[in-house]
């Protein structure tokens, strides 16, 4: 393979893996920017979605079969269910919270996941559960660069799905009820926005991305675990931090620049695979230290 | 140092809050510490092999616990990545004694040292952060330092370093399960001096200071990153001297030991007990080591238990099951 092979190929990986990246961190940067709040639980939001998916896709699998269509509608129910669980978590665990100080909220959300991943071990007793969709193998051969349709019908959900939050935020009136919100919660209240709900919409959006991604994943990847919410929701945190956190253009350029930088970064030499997850921890750390507002994050003054 | 915060609370009518009110008084706390002390001292011969194995892990969890409890319960910031720490001291020894072939207390120092640098390279730049970034970065960096240890030759890979040789001490080697614990109760008790000397200290009260309002700390001359940074190596010096230990104890450590999981156990330790209090913490690592084992029975299901009962002391008694009490 010729060196272009290899970076265009790279590319592919790159925008597959970067998609993930940007759905889930669209969940935590949209709830950053409405309730302040570092949501630790999303990454098992999304493992949960990925579990979801499973269940709705072996429960209509014999009906609609486990092609593109059982796909589909597994990933639409997973994202229903799964925003509502988003929309129940924040009632629950931290409705209650938003008025404590902030180490209480945060090992609330801690909390929170560390149920959500222990919920499902236990359901599981922690087996990796094989995921195994009839999308069949095929793809399109442009030269000697194979694309899969898997990939291609990922970017284009991924895509779609952003699209559609993107108009929800700017056209809709709940999107923009949300946009004053983060920018003054007292304020908008006083406007006669019902802050609550917005919140609640916003866990619903941001658990069903999740859940999309998750389940999106498990027919992807072809396997799910109890423990696959973990990094990603790492990962995601860190594209959002790369966008500019609370910036929902921020968390899908911060997605797919965390998805290249991974799949050309473990490219150089030196840097192999099993570095991969250095390699993005260590971009997070940099980024925090050099550039925390992160590429179109506006400045904030933390009050504490 | 009368400001009642936001974790103290007034003593409670219940009888468990009357025992803890009995036992916050000065008199009565120097009676106890007499009694628990003289009753830990007797407790392997009465107790037997399997239980002084249990309580060793305890009292391993305790100093561990108490070291988190600076920068969580002192500093109020949240560490997602203390066995980070604890992984530095043990494979600090493990990789001095085995390749190197360096007596025991000669590799302390540089594990503690070891620990120091990694917590002001990784607290130094992000100290001065939103608390919630430390939190996620403190994440990423005891999954650094988990992976590394995986990957690095020197540290044995996934395989782990074994054959670390137990320390001599006069004469005379460490290495029964009884030696062992009353090393980590002497560890244990000294970890507990030094912590009640600390927030007693100049520096405890600028902890406190700056836990309950950080703008005003600044305002009165407190150097902000500069009491987080120093809250934050002293946590990572226990944690490396408990990792060291930890090393010549099982004589063999892997990655895994270093997971994350871990750190959430250490973590709810702090929280269990209630944040700050040194009773407290050091209950809360009980209850975190001897839960499993009185739940044993309930298999894969009691971690669920764990997390469902964190949640519920979050969101209906935040201050843990002894908290601190206002000090008039």
């Amino acid at each position: 393979m010729s060196l272009t092979t290899i970076l265009i190929q790279q590319l592919v990986n790159g925008l597959v893996l970067g998609s993930f990246y940007a759905l889930v961190a669209l969940g935590y940067t949209m709830v950053f920017g409405v309730v302040k709040l570092l949501n630790f639980a999303h990454g098992d939001v999304y493992m949960t979605g990925a579990f979801a998916g499973f269940l709705a896709l072996s429960l209509i699998g014999g009906v609609v079969g486990t092609g593109w269509l059982g796909v589909g509608l597994s990933i639409l129910l997973s994202m229903i269910a799964v925003g509502f669980l988003g929309v129940v978590i924040e009632r629950i665990a931290y409705a209650p919270m938003l008025k404590a100080p902030r180490l209480s909220i945060l090992i609330t959300a801690l909390a929170v996941s560390l149920v959500l991943q222990n919920g499902i071990l236990t359901l599981t007793n922690g087996q990796v559960i094989a995921v195994s969709p009839k999308l069949g193998f095929a793809g399109i051969n442009l030269g000697e660069i194979f694309i899969n349709y898997k990939q291609i019908a990922l970017a284009v959900m991924a895509g779609l799905l952003m699209l559609g939050l993107e108009l929800f935020v700017s056209r809709t009136q709940y999107g923009r009820a949300m946009r004053a919100v983060s920018v003054d919660k007292d304020m908008s209240e006083l406007m006669g926005i019902n802050v609550n709900r917005v919140i609640a919409v916003t866990f619903f959006l941001g658990s069903a991305l999740a859940a999309a991604a998750g389940t999106m994943a498990g027919a992807y990847y072809g396997s799910i675990s109890f423990f696959m919410g973990f990094l990603i929701g790492l990962k995601a945190f860190t594209a959002a931090v790369i966008g500019g956190i609370g910036s929902i253009p921020g968390a899908m350029l911060g997605g797919l620049i965390l998805g290249l930088l991974e799949s050309f970064g473990t490219q150089l030499p030196g840097i192999g695979s099993e570095w991969k997850d250095v390699f993005s921890f260590s971009v997070l750390i940099l980024v925090l230290v050099f550039k925390p507002t992160g590429l179109l994050g506006k400045s904030e003054q933390e009050r504490m | 140092m009368s400001s009642p915060g936001p974790q103290s609370v007034e003593s409670r009518p219940s009888a468990w809050g009357g025992l803890t009110a009995l036992l916050d008084t000065p008199a009565k706390q120097i009676t106890a510490i007499v009694i628990m002390l003289a009753a830990m001292i007797v407790a392997p011969w009465v107790l037997g092999p399997y239980a002084t194995v249990i309580i060793t892990n305890a009292l391993l969890y305790a100093i561990l616990a108490l070291g988190l409890n600076i920068v969580v319960g002192y500093a109020g910031l949240l560490d997602l990545g203390y066995a980070a720490f604890f992984a530095v001291g043990a494979y600090a020894v493990g990789i001095l004694t085995v390749t190197f072939g360096w007596n025991f207390w000669a590799t302390l120092p540089v594990a503690v040292l070891a620990a120091m640098i990694a917590g002001v390279l990784i607290g130094g730049p992000t100290l001065r952060l939103r608390s919630d970034y430390l939190a996620i970065v403190t994440l990423g960096f005891g999954e650094i330092v988990r992976i590394t240890a995986r990957n690095l030759h020197i540290t044995g890979a996934a395989s782990g370093i074994s054959g670390i040789e137990q320390p001599w001490l006069f004469g005379w080697q460490i290495r029964t399960t009884v030696d062992f614990y009353y090393v980590f109760l002497g560890l244990a008790v000294i970890a507990i001096i030094v912590s009640v000397r600390l927030a007693n200290s100049r520096l405890g009260r600028a902890w406190l200071y700056v836990r309950h309002d950080e703008d005003a700390a600044e305002a009165m001359g407190i150097d902000r990153v500069r009491v987080k940074l120093a809250a934050y190596i002293i946590g990572a010096i226990y944690g490396s001297i408990g990792g060291a230990f930890f090393a010549v104890n099982l004589t063999a450590i892997s990655p895994e030991s270093f997971s994350f999981r871990q750190s959430t156990l250490f973590l709810m330790a702090v929280i269990l007990g209630g944040m700050g209090k040194i009773p407290g913490v050091i209950l809360g690592a009980f209850i975190v080591v001897l839960a499993p084992e009185v739940l044993r029975d309930f298999g894969a299901f009691r971690y669920l238990i764990f997390a469902v009962g964190l949640l519920l002391i979050m969101l209906f008694r935040p201050s843990g099951i002894w908290p601190v009490r206002v000090r008039r």
